[in-house]
């Protein structure tokens, strides 16, 4: 019932924000709160992988930039000289590729977004898959050392590689058209049709995670970060476990990446940023680790502030400072010390000892 | 039929042989404890039968599988469970979902079915909640199943910990130190619950220094010292071996 709840409240607060823009007339920052959202996307899957499973990555950036960079790369990069090749051809004859004009009015042929975004995350998968074999058996600050160094190589294959734009990224990338009528796309006209969808993909994330949180699974995951020796004399296969977990989070990640992308019409090589991946982390543990609603909560707020340019050129520092306060002061996370606890213990009225996620 | 079988078993460490050529038997449904001084190779044994450590050569059957090479949770699924000697509950979760951890191996929801909450889903969940409330209150430690398991007192986690090992339906459970860390009402209570989980028809190896509990409860005892075996037999037996009273008493 209490989830229901949580739910309900957290749709009526998307719908509030919407109305509360239009009124107001300010519907210009429902264009950050969309790009937020998509953030949000890869922080609640990090947050399971982080919070629950007790796993570090300081490479989700990577993955958010594998998804973006193959959809923008593939919807955008003109196949018209290789309509010989037999892989465009059969790419044709799947009806995978479109024709259209670039912007001098010459032919150009891509691959469809929807076959596109499915490539992307699909490769995001398989590296996620791939990568999580071998450095899943670290622990620790191994573990985010590993993680680390794969974020720097995709960053710097982004950087390098003149397919993908290299310090330019990709730009003019087109809408992505879900169904007819609906595309993701940045335009002004499209800001509220373009909102709704990317917090109908969140929620959609939040209820599929917490369905997972609280189930068998779940407790398998929360079980190998309590103690990974005892999970496993349990019956839990930990290194499945945990690579499952890992895939999941980076599926979520890439789809986090495509959409922003054909959001914002490109993406560049600072998306790929091991920053990126700190600010990740650091918000997850803003958010109080295992708790996927604080996680939420503070990637919108956080999000939200920086997109809109409330830190200036400090981004960067302030997110790093973020993290060592809260690891010093509330490594619980800010919402479930100051606001959750107080209140508890100021009301009373509701009964102690329950889990707050 | 012995339930389980160890061959020469061998673990070295380094230049320390841990375990050192160990053959034993334990019989199904009997309650067989390991005893020896401190370094004798007892929880070692433990963490080869479990498969938490490989052994350097020797050869575990259980059941006739050879459990040579198998992971600790495949070796779980075959129907072994453990205790640890320093209680390891699982931190952050409540007495309860420390339980129902132990549901697993006797559940498949899968990542997907769970991530959509799929119906049959519904009633497997129901069933590992009833059972391990059930435990729980076998345990007598129903009234502490929503709180944080890890902040229970010693003798609570131990219960919780009991608990999760039963809510595998195992038929062989290793105990490690059972009663280490109780005081003497409670070590009377854990070996009346050995007894009773004897009774239900699972058989129980146990490490154990309390020799009292070992002598009222054992219906076999096997004595290690430096590794290897030094006695093995009932435990009349066993308090008259001049061997162990040397270990024992000194000279």
């Amino acid at each position: 019932m209490k989830r229901i709840i949580a739910l309900l409240v957290a749709c009526l607060l998307v719908i509030a924000v919407e109305l509360l823009c239009s009124w107001t007339g300010t519907l210009y920052y429902l264009t950050q709160m969309t790009m937020s959202a998509y953030y949000s996307l890869l922080i609640i899957g990090l947050c399971v992988v982080m919070g629950y499973a007790g796993q570090i990555s300081l490479g989700h950036a990577g993955f958010f930039a594998i998804g973006g960079y193959l959809s923008a790369a593939l919807t955008t990069r003109n196949l018209l000289l290789f309509h010989d090749s037999l892989l465009v051809r059969g790419l044709d004859f799947a009806g995978l590729l479109v024709t259209g004009k670039d912007i001098y009015g010459g032919a150009l042929v891509v691959v469809t977004p929807w076959a596109a975004c499915l490539f992307a995350v699909l490769v995001a998968a398989t590296i996620a898959f791939l990568i999580g074999i071998p450095v899943l058996k670290l622990k620790g600050h191994y573990l985010a050392m590993a993680t680390l160094g794969f974020g720097i190589i995709i960053y710097r294959l982004a950087l390098a590689s003149s397919y993908f734009g290299g310090a330019d990224g990709i730009s003019a990338v087109r809408p992505f058209p879900l169904c007819p009528g609906l595309s993701v796309s940045g335009g002004p006209s499209t800001r509220v049709e373009n909102y709704y969808i990317a917090w109908g993909l969140v929620l959609l994330g939040v209820i599929l995670l917490r369905n997972l949180i609280n189930s068998r699974i779940g407790r398998a995951l929360r079980a190998i970060h309590g103690s990974e020796e005892a999970a496993e004399s349990m019956g839990v296969d930990t290194a499945r476990y945990k690579l499952y977990i890992f895939v999941l989070s980076a599926v979520l990640a890439a789809i986090a990446g495509v959409f922003l992308t054909h959001y914002n019409g490109g993406i560049g090589p600072s998306e790929a940023s091991v920053m990126k991946s700190v600010r990740y982390v650091a918000i997850v543990a803003v958010g109080g680790m295992a708790h996927l609603w604080g996680a939420l909560t503070m990637s919108i707020v956080l999000n939200f502030l920086s997109l809109r340019g409330v830190f200036g050129t400090y981004d960067d520092a302030i997110f790093g400072t973020i993290l060592i306060l809260i690891m010093l002061f509330a490594p619980e996370g800010i919402l479930r010390i100051n606001v959750g606890q107080k209140l508890l213990s100021l009301g009373g009225v509701f009964k102690k000892g329950g889990r707050k996620d | 039929m012995a339930l389980l079988e160890v061959e020469n078993l061998q673990k070295r460490f380094g230049g320390l042989l841990a375990v050192d050529d160990v053959s034993f038997t334990v019989k199904q449904g009997l309650i067989k404890a390991v005893i020896g001084p401190n370094g004798a190779g007892k929880t070692t044994l433990f963490n080869l039968i479990s498969g938490a450590l490989p052994p350097t050569s020797g050869r575990i059957r259980y059941n006739g599988d050879d459990l040579g090479g198998k992971k600790p949770h495949s070796i779980a699924a075959l129907g072994i469970a453990r205790t640890y000697q320093n209680v390891k509950m699982f931190a952050g979760m409540t007495a309860l979902e420390n339980v129902m951890v132990g549901r697993h191996v006797r559940s498949r929801s899968g990542f997907l079915a769970s991530m959509l909450k799929m119906p049959w889903t519904w009633s497997e969940e129901k069933e590992i909640r009833k059972r391990s409330v059930e435990l729980l209150d076998l345990l007598g430690v129903a009234d502490v199943a929503d709180k944080e398991a890890t902040s229970l007192a010693f003798g609570q986690q131990r219960a919780v910990e009991f608990a999760r090992a039963l809510a595998m339906e195992p038929s062989l459970l290793l105990l490690d130190e059972p009663a280490a860390g109780l005081n003497i009402y409670e070590t009377a209570e854990v070996g009346r619950l050995i007894v009773r989980i004897r009774d239900l028809g699972i058989t129980v190896l146990l490490v154990e220094h309390d020799m009292s509990l070992v002598m009222d409860i054992s219906d076999e005892i096997l004595v290690l010292s430096f590794g290897q075996t030094i006695a093995e037999g009932i435990p009349a037996a066993i308090q008259q071996d001049p061997e162990v009273i040397k270990i024992y008493l000194g000279e």
